[in-house]
């Protein structure tokens, strides 16, 4: 049988969509190739050695060193604290909308929760230097003005509702028929929560944990506003640091001559950072994918 | 019933209600110790409520509700001493769809009721594990790969690994909730097989919707329509000389 030729009309519909595809598609492997070509271009001048190997981090110099630990230390920092308070908050928050809580009252608690996600960073930052350290130096006596502490507990109060979202919608997939099971053979409720549904829910939990991890790593203005620019390699939240985000906003307001090596630094510092959270959306895109099928 | 018989589940007056509506009408019964007795009738007669209602299980769902009396071994369940909880030990439920545990081993599976219950028995776990799956004639399949995944299973052996979970924590009474619908005719044959077998240790009630299932393995059947108990006798009995109309028009296919 012949196949009926698709009209022009719908041919014409189809490429127009598949450009507008295509634009995001486009835009990216651009940013991958302007990435790549400018971190080559680094180092060509600075040995992998240099940039591995070495402690400091001083590109505006006169005595330059580009050792990436300092900016990738402040990173690691602030987004552990941030984990560190999002990941118990969200989850408990997951299992009490999910478990406990009454139908109404999570339709209309869950899109609360979520606002939280919508309020602009720059907001968040101001609140951090403004309030939450002040706040803080009262408890901490020799904590800074710019610190690590602070801009990481906010950074966790806003991924919270990332954490607890996609936590709640892996928990509420898991089939009523596993928990019927488990109180069926004398389970509690607890029992059952703790042992059946969150280890059959754990890949969407451990996926939204990572997302929001990768989120608290790309996250820029609440650090570049709170936790100072002090390229510094230390795991002490008290003092003042800088996250690789944060180095990328100096530099680029900055009055930073295009093809200078300080230009190029903020691709190669762009590009780790892309490695990093690049590959974080893959490992939870793969176990979302394994909790999609075991829960089915 | 006959004398000699006694009567290890004993329902009087049982009503039970989703919301506002009354799903189970004034049920009577005695189930007798250690035989299968069977639950028929058409979908939505309430005979997958009428279990439940004997685990405590039917209270679970939102807005459900319970009103009568069940007795096992004289002592009513539903009084305030009685801890739903404690009670689902010594009353075991297979469910319509095998629902092994999809983060447990085979082996986790079989002893999950004794981990959820936190029971000193775990002692004894490699035992308690082969006992378990022997009895659901399913430890041949699986002896050698205990540690893989129970949701690897074909769908026969997923339930067979359910009733061995079942058992695990030795229950008295085992309700199965129409153990076989989602399974093809070879595992179904496998587990009626494995109910003649239980019964001499165990009190099986078994729902199903296939009468000659219902003839197959048990030694008394109830015929539920419309949430009342229409007849319950001897199951030979019952499908040759129903004493009901409509028995009679249900087992002989007018309806249902």
């Amino acid at each position: 049988m012949e196949k009926a030729k698709t009209p022009l009309r719908e041919r014409i519909i189809e490429g127009g969509l598949l450009c507008c595809g295509a634009v995001s598609v486009i835009t990216t492997a651009a940013i991958l190739v302007i990435l790549l070509i400018e971190t080559a271009g680094f180092f060509k001048e600075v040995s992998l050695m240099d940039f591995f190997a070495d402690t400091q981090w001083t590109p505006l110099f006169s005595e330059k060193h580009f050792g990436i630990w300092p900016l990738l230390s402040g990173t690691l920092l602030t987004s552990a604290i941030a984990i560190a308070v999002a990941l118990p908050m969200g989850l408990l928050a997951a299992i009490y909308l999910s478990e406990f809580a009454a139908e109404g009252v999570r339709k209309t608690l869950k899109p609360i929760l979520e606002v939280l996600a919508g309020v602009p960073t720059i907001v968040y930052g101001y609140f951090a230097l403004v309030y939450v350290t002040p706040i803080l130096q009262k408890i901490i006596p020799n904590l800074s003005g710019f610190n690590a502490l602070s801009p990481g507990l906010i950074m966790g109060i806003m991924i919270i509702p990332m954490v607890s979202s996609l936590s709640e919608d892996a928990l509420h997939a898991i089939p009523a028929t596993l928990k019927e099971g488990a109180f069926a053979l004398g389970a509690d409720k607890l029992g059952t929560l703790f042992r059946v549904t969150i280890p059959s829910a754990l890949s969407g939990i451990m996926a939204s944990a990572i997302l929001a991890a990768s989120r608290a790593i790309g996250e820029t203005m609440i650090v570049a506003i709170a936790a100072g620019q002090q390229p510094r390699f230390t795991f002490d939240p008290r003092v003042p640091i800088e996250t690789m985000t944060a180095y990328i906003v100096q530099i680029s307001l900055g009055d930073t001559p295009t093809g200078s090596i300080a230009y190029k630094t903020i691709f190669v510092v762009g590009a780790s950072l892309f490695i990093m959270t690049f590959s974080m959306n893959i490992l939870s895109r793969k176990l979302v994918r394994r909790y999609r099928r075991g829960g089915s | 019933m006959s004398s000699n018989e006694a009567a290890k589940i004993s329902v009087r007056n049982l009503n039970a209600w989703f919301g506002e509506k009354l799903v189970i009408r004034d049920i009577d019964i005695e189930i007798p110790e250690k035989q299968a007795t069977a639950i028929i009738g058409p979908s939505g007669c309430g005979k997958s409520t009428f279990i439940r209602c004997c685990n405590r299980m039917h209270e679970l769902v939102p807005g459900a509700r319970v009103q009568g009396s069940i007795q096992l071994d004289e002592e009513s369940i539903y009084d305030r001493s009685i801890d739903p909880v404690l009670l689902r030990r010594r009353i075991g439920m297979v469910f319509q769809k095998p629902n092994p545990f999809p983060s447990m081993s085979i082996r986790d599976n079989v002893l999950s009721g004794l981990k959820l219950t936190k029971s000193g028995r775990l002692k004894e776990a490699d035992s308690i594990v082969e006992n378990a799956l022997q009895q659901a004639a399913l430890w041949d399949e699986v002896k050698d790969r205990l540690n893989d995944p129970g949701i690897g299973l074909s769908g026969g052996q997923q339930q067979r690994l359910c009733i061995a979970r079942a058992l695990a924590v030795e229950p008295e009474v085992l309700l199965m909730d129409e153990p076989c619908s989602a399974l093809d005719p070879v595992a179904t044959a496998r587990i009626e097989d494995l109910i003649h077998g239980l019964k001499d240790d165990y009190t099986i009630v078994i729902v199903t919707h296939n009468m000659q299932q219902a003839a197959r393995v048990s030694d008394r059947t109830a015929f539920f329509l419309m949430g009342e108990l229409v007849e319950y006798r001897g199951t030979k009995r019952m499908f040759t000389t129903p004493k009901d109309k409509r028995t009679e028009d249900y087992i002989t296919g007018k309806f249902g």
